[in-house]
C-alpha cells in the first residue's frame, strides 16, 4: 500500500485525540474523544467542524473568459443544467458514463468568471483526468493542492462562522461567495453533506489550522470525525459514492432524478448531450428496474452494506449503507430493491447472520433536513 | 478476574463464570448500538461465536471462552446496549456459564498480564 497522504490539519487532529484511519488514500480522523454517537448528536444540536480537505477542489477556467463557455462544455459531461446556474450559486451533479452509470458525484459552483468544482477524494485523479480530456479545448482545469476544505455543519453554524465573517449570515442554501477573514481569502458555500444548515469553507493551507482553531474556540463548535459524518449523511438520505452509487448505478435507479434539470430532459432546451443520455432519458420517462430506497429494520440490529433483502422467498435487492441513526435512535439502511417492491411501506426482510429479519421500505431522509432556503 | 486474548473478562461466581468484555475492547469498539445474546440453556464449546456486538462502526463476535452451558444472559443489554461503553466491567456482563472443569480458567491471563498485552 502506498503511503497515506495527510491534510494540513493532521497535527491538529492528533493533538485533539483523533483516532486516525486510512480513507481514500488519506490518514483521516474517524472520531475524537466524544465518540461517533455524541459527535453526531452535537452536530444536530450545535455546530460540528469537519476536515474534508481530502476532497478535490478544482478550478475550471474558460479560455474565452466567458463562464458560459465553461458551463456549456461542462454540460457534455453531466446531466445537470449549468448554463442556467447563476453567478454565486452551486448545484449538485454527477459525471455519467456511456452506460448511464455514475462516475462520481460533485458540487459545481458558478463563480462569475469560472467554475469551482468539488469532487470525492477517491475519484479526484480520475475526475481531473476526465475533465482535462473533455474540456481542454474550452477550459483550463486545475486541481488545487494548496487549499484545505473545512465543513461547519449544524443549526449553530451560522452564528459561529458569522462571528468571523459576518456576511455569511446572509447566504442562502447553495450560495457561494468569496470573503475576507483577517486578510485571508475564504471561498464559502452554504452547503454540506449532513442534512443540516452549514457551510463549506475553502481556506489557504497555511491558514487552515488558524481557522479551525478560531472556530473550535467557540462554545458551540466541536470537532467531528468521519464516523459521525457517515451516520449524519445516511440519516439525511444522502449517497456515499462507491457505496450507494457507482459506475454501475444510473441516476434514476439511484433516485437522483431531482438533480437532473428540465433543460437536459426530453423536450428540454438542451436535451441529452451527456454520456449515457439514451438510457437516462428513457429511464426518466419509464422508470428503472430497480430503485434506491430507505430501509428501516424493525428491531435494533443494523442491516449493514451487503445485507440481502427479500420479498417473501424472493431476493429483491441488497443494502448499500447501513448503520445506527443516533438522532432517530434506530438502525437505518439504504439500498437497491426491485421497483415493484420500492413503494414506501413495503414489508421486506433482510438476512442478518443467517436470519431473515423484518424491515420496511421507508422514505428518505430518515430525519428531515434543516437547510436555510 | 481472568482475561482472554479476545478481550473478554471472566469472573468466578460460585460454580458459575460471568463473562464480559474489557474496557479496552469497549473503547476500541466505539459506541455499542446492538447486542445479540444466546438463549439460556445453550451448550457451547470454547471458541463458539455466541454474542454479536454491533457498534457504530461494525459487528464483532464474542466467543465462548471455555466449554460449558449458558445459564443466564443479561437482558438489560438488549434494551440498553450503551451499557457496554458505560460500565463494561460491571453492569454490562453478557452471560453466565456453568463450567464443569474450572481448571479451564487457569491458563487465562491475570490483569497484569492482560495489561502487558494491550500496551
Amino acid at each position: 500500500m502506498s503511503e497515506l497522504a495527510r491534510t494540513p490539519l493532521y497535527e491538529l487532529h492528533s493533538s485533539l485525540g483523533a483516532r486516525m484511519v486510512p480513507f481514500a488514500g488519506y490518514e483521516m480522523p474517524v472520531q475524537y474523544a466524544l465518540g461517533v454517537m455524541k459527535e453526531h448528536l452535537w452536530t444536530r444540536e450545535h455546530a460540528g467542524l469537519f476536515d474534508v480537505s481530502h476532497m478535490g477542489q478544482v478550478l475550471v477556467r474558460p479560455r474565452s473568459g466567458d463562464v458560459a463557455d465553461a458551463a456549456r462544455a461542462y454540460e457534455a459531461m453531466v446531466p445537470q443544467a449549468l448554463l442556467g446556474l447563476g453567478e454565486g450559486r452551486q448545484r449538485y451533479g454527477f459525471f455519467t458514463n456511456d452506460a448511464g452509470g455514475i462516475e462520481d458525484d460533485l458540487m459545481i459552483a458558478n463563480r462569475g468568471d469560472h467554475l469551482f468544482v468539488v469532487v470525492n477524494a477517491a475519484c479526484k485523479d480520475k475526475d481531473v483526468a476526465h475533465m482535462t480530456a473533455q474540456l481542454s479545448d474550452a477550459c483550463e482545469v486545475e486541481l488545487l493542492d494548496d487549499r484545505a476544505l473545512l465543513a461547519l455543519q449544524g443549526p449553530e453554524a451560522e452564528q459561529a462562522l458569522a462571528r468571523l465573517v459576518p456576511a455569511v449570515a446572509a447566504m442562502r442554501f447553495m450560495d457561494v461567495g468569496v470573503f475576507d477573514w483577517d486578510g485571508t481569502e475564504l471561498w464559502v458555500s452554504r452547503s454540506g453533506y449532513t442534512g443540516e444548515d452549514g457551510y463549506e469553507v475553502s481556506v489557504p493551507e497555511a491558514r487552515a489550522v488558524a481557522l479551525a482553531e478560531a472556530l473550535l474556540a467557540m462554545d458551540e463548535v466541536e470537532v467531528i470525525g468521519l464516523g459521525a459524518r457517515d451516520s449524519l449523511r445516511l440519516e439525511a438520505g444522502l449517497c456515499l459514492y462507491g457505496s450507494d452509487i457507482d459506475e454501475t448505478t444510473s441516476p434514476v435507479e439511484a433516485a437522483l432524478e431531482w438533480a437532473i434539470q428540465k433543460a437536459r430532459r426530453k423536450g428540454g432546451d438542451r436535451e441529452g448531450g451527456f454520456p449515457g443520455a439514451d438510457r437516462i432519458l428513457s429511464e426518466l420517462e419509464n422508470g428503472a428496474a430497480r430503485r434506491r430506497v430507505g430501509i428501516l429494520p424493525e428491531g435494533r440490529a443494523p442491516m449493514r452494506a451487503g445485507t440481502a433483502l427479500f420479498d417473501g422467498a424472493t431476493e429483491v435487492g441488497h443494502v448499500t449503507s447501513g448503520a445506527f441513526g443516533p438522532s432517530i435512535e434506530a438502525p437505518m439502511s439504504m439500498g437497491y430493491v426491485a421497483t415493484g417492491v420500492s413503494e414506501t411501506g413495503t414489508a421486506l426482510t433482510g438476512e442478518v447472520r443467517g436470519k431473515r429479519l423484518p424491515a420496511t421500505v421507508a422514505a428518505m431522509p430518515f430525519r428531515p433536513a434543516n437547510f436555510k432556503r | 478476574m481472568k482475561y482472554t486474548e479476545d478481550h473478554e473478562w471472566l469472573r468466578e461466581d460460585g460454580d458459575l463464570v460471568v463473562v464480559g468484555i474489557t474496557e479496552h475492547a469497549s473503547t476500541q469498539l466505539g459506541d455499542v448500538v446492538f447486542v445479540e445474546l444466546p438463549e439460556p440453556e445453550t451448550k457451547v464449546a470454547k471458541g463458539d461465536e455466541i454474542v454479536v456486538i454491533e457498534s457504530v462502526k461494525a459487528a464483532s463476535d464474542i466467543v465462548a471462552p471455555v466449554d460449558g452451558e449458558i445459564v443466564e444472559v443479561n437482558d438489560d443489554l438488549a434494551d440498553n446496549p450503551g451499557l457496554v461503553n458505560e460500565d463494561p466491567l460491571g453492569a454490562a456482563w453478557f452471560f453466565k456459564m456453568k463450567v464443569e472443569d474450572m481448571s479451564q480458567l487457569d491458563d487465562f491471563m491475570t490483569e497484569d498480564e492482560y495489561k502487558d498485552m494491550i500496551e
